[in-house]
């Protein structure tokens, strides 16, 4: 008998700024000026909001914060190709898509400040609440996606974010697997910021990329730069019109860099080099794109300045608000378990009503 | 005239308890269409106990799913599905392949109402066949409520009848939390009973006397009725008058019904396959004596598995309680 080849695959990156911003004019999205500046400016404002976090939480006034710094394009590249009805599947490092979809930033501080009442989205905003089980909300996007196709949606689709680490979890298999199997309108979105806590990326898989196992799921995915913003935006409207044609799911790599510690209970001094984080530094994401920007006379320094202090002042006014909230009921802690409340909650209620502030 | 419809309003059929959660699944795919059914083999096999014949014929692909052999992905993929406007029914196909799942179960069915503030609650069952008695392989014969009902945010029913799992799936179904839904395999169709024919739905949290006494409280649950009953008759012969609670409910209980018991006649076993340690037992013998303590005339006994890995079958008859351990446990309530 002979030996027969049944499967070859091809793995695709796409990258179009360089590390100093020089675009590769075939690659370049026709995008108006509007909008290459509106992706420069949404990173800015994910920066700002994140930034300001970092520092409540040295001034001991937010809880644990993983930081999103160096990620910005990857969130801003596809945010701005979400449609309204598109739903969201987040876990704990998506802060910058999740404020970019109607989700004031005042919840988003609520909910890393150990305040529930942040997750209450507000209405007509599809996005779940935070998944902090690494890759367990893959399984929800999956079945959110193949919900959407039941229903008979031509447009909406579900996003499931997840990193590096998570990929190497059985629910990020199990999502893949199922949302192949049914065609689910899911685009699986994965951050590879090369690192899970102190463990780099080469020792969670033998693979070179996370993008060339959608091949074992029979479903497409690709790899793209995740510092470039134009690249994630060509690489994400090119899955996302995968998935919405009905197709079955999408797997998108981004690959990017974690600039700051995991989280802020986290010293990552303790097992990267310095050398590293200059290599990524260079490659900023908001810097290469302010430098196309400016290349391209499409931005200044005055522009720039104009910029901060706009997102500066919308954060500043957001932290007021979010202080100003009066602290939660200290029964919401039995309130929400079940639509009506057992005896025995209704009992343990009564306690935690005596001690309400 | 009058009487025959009457006489076709109470029509009844004959069943055994997998052919009433059938009935009542398909009752409810029927009244509902948002009601979907998803798991291993429940499509053209009808699962491999049967409870889901027929519904792929009646209901087509889109409803009744095979998925892929994935326990975390049928009840991951279930939470999506909710969000979504669905009422996923996920059938596990043994208590104890449920491992995979449980971190699905745990960290996100059981709190996701809690978790978004009541926006979303997941209107989700879980069914799982559990418990020992039929002469499996070794992972075929577990009992895992006590770990369900431990979980807040999960509901935790188990029927022992045929017209009492008819009706109580069909609350599962329409319950706005999630359900753990727990069938007694060794009973599946271990005995027939007339069920109504009409849908129909029963009270989740409502335990029911199954037979009164003066002597002795048995409270007990699943498969474990039939045990209790085997007891209940052979204790009768002595003189001993034994009344028998079916708890239907493991979350929430119905504490009252037992309290009411205890009340009245201050000797109480509690019966379960699962094993002791910190076991549903162990929860009814504390409330009952943080409660009903001045009615009590002796401590609360417990009839249990062992506190062992479930053995395999040559040994099974041992480890599960048998009609003499309940009838030991009754003796010495009336002895203290
Ligand atoms: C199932 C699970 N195991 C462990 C953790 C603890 N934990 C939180 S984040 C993290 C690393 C995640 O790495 P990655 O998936 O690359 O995401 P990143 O933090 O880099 O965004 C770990 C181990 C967790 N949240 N969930
Ligand atoms: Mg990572």
């Amino acid at each position: 008998m002979p030996v027969t080849i049944i499967h070859e695959a091809r793995t695709e990156r796409l990258e179009i700024l360089d590390k100093d911003g020089k675009a590769d004019e075939a690659l370049l999205p026709k995008l108006s000026s509007e909008e290459m500046t509106g992706l420069y400016k949404l990173m800015a404002r994910m920066r700002r909001f994140d930034e300001k976090a970092l520092a409540l939480q040295r001034q001991g006034r937010m809880g644990t914060w993983g930081s999103i710094r160096g990620q910005e394009a990857c969130q801003a590249g596809l945010a701005v190709n979400l449609l309204k009805e598109d739903w969201l599947a987040p876990s704990f490092r998506e802060h910058g898509v999740m404020i970019s979809r109607g989700i004031p930033m005042r919840q988003v501080y609520a909910i890393w400040r150990g305040d529930e009442r942040g997750h209450h989205f507000p209405e007509g905003v599809n996005c779940l609440p935070v998944s902090i089980p690494v890759a367990s909300q893959l399984l929800h996007a999956a079945g959110l996606g193949l919900g959407l196709k039941l229903r008979g949606e031509n447009r909406a689709v579900a996003v499931g974010f997840a990193g590096d680490g998570a990929s190497s979890e059985g629910d990020f298999h199990e999502a893949l697997n199922f949302g192949g199997v049914f065609k689910s309108r899911t685009l699986f979105f994965i951050q590879n910021n090369q690192w899970a806590i102190s463990v780099p990326f080469h020792k969670q898989t033998a693979a070179k990329t996370i993008a060339q196992r959608a091949h074992g799921y029979g479903i497409p995915g690709m790899q793209v730069d995740g510092n470039d913003v134009l690249a994630v935006y060509v690489a994400a409207k090119k899955a996302l019109e995968h998935v919405r044609s009905g197709d079955g799911p999408y797997l998108l790599e981004c690959l990017t860099y974690r600039m700051e510690n995991h989280t802020t209970a986290d010293d990552a001094t303790r097992y990267r080099l310095a050398d590293e984080l200059a290599y990524w530094k260079e490659r900023d994401p908001i810097d290469r794109m302010r430098a196309f920007l400016v290349s391209s006379k499409l931005w200044d320094d005055g522009k720039e300045r104009a910029l901060l202090e706009e997102v500066s002042a919308e954060v500043e006014a957001e932290v007021k608000a979010f202080e100003a909230q009066p602290p939660a009921p200290t029964t919401d802690i039995v309130d929400f378990m079940y639509k009506e409340r057992p005896w025995y909650l209704e009992e343990q209620r009564a306690v935690l009503a005596k001690e309400s502030r | 005239m009058v009487a025959k419809q009457t006489a076709a309003a109470e029509k009844t059929e004959k069943l055994t308890l997998a052919q009433a959660v059938n009935r009542g699944l398909a009752q409810e795919m029927e009244r509902d269409p948002s009601v979907i059914v998803m798991g291993e083999d429940v499509g053209a096999d009808g699962g491999v106990f049967r409870v889901t014949e027929g519904l792929l014929e009646k209901f087509g692909p889109n409803r009744v799913m095979d998925t892929p052999l994935a326990e975390s992905a049928i009840v991951g993929a279930a939470v999506g599905l909710a969000v979504a406007g669905f009422r996923p029914v996920c059938e596990i196909q043994f208590t104890g392949f449920v491992y995979p799942a449980l971190n699905q179960l745990f960290a996100h069915v059981a709190r996701y109402r809690n978790r978004s503030r009541g926006k979303y609650p997941l209107p989700i069952v879980v069914r799982m066949p559990y418990g020992g008695g039929i002469h499996p392989p070794e992972h075929h014969s577990e009992s895992y409520e006590a770990l369900f009902a431990h979980t807040p945010g999960l509901k935790v029913v188990i029927p022992s009848t045929p017209a009492d799992a008819k009706g109580l799936i069909a609350s599962a179904i329409r319950d706005e939390d999630p359900v753990i839904f727990m069938e007694p395999k060794r009973i599946y169709r271990a005995f027939r009973e007339e069920v109504s024919v009409e849908p129909y739905a029963l009270p989740i949290g409502e335990a029911k006397i199954v037979c009164e006494g003066r002597d002795v409280t048995i409270v007990a649950y699943g498969a474990m009725i039939k045990v209790a009953m085997e007891a209940q008759e052979m204790l009768e012969r002595q003189g001993v008058s034994a009344e028998v609670i079916d708890l239907r409910t493991i979350n929430p209980l119905d504490i009252n019904a037992v309290l009411r018991s205890a009340e009245k006649i201050g000797r109480v076993v509690v019966v379960h396959e699962a094993p002791r340690n910190v076991g549903v037992g162990a929860e009814i013998a504390a409330l009952v004596q943080e409660r009903a303590m001045l009615s009590l005339l002796a401590p609360v006994e417990r009839v249990c598995g062992f506190d062992a890995v479930f053995p395999f079958p040559r040994l099974e008859e041992h480890y599960l309680p048998t009609k003499e351990r309940v009838m030991e446990a009754v003796q010495k309530t009336l002895g203290f």
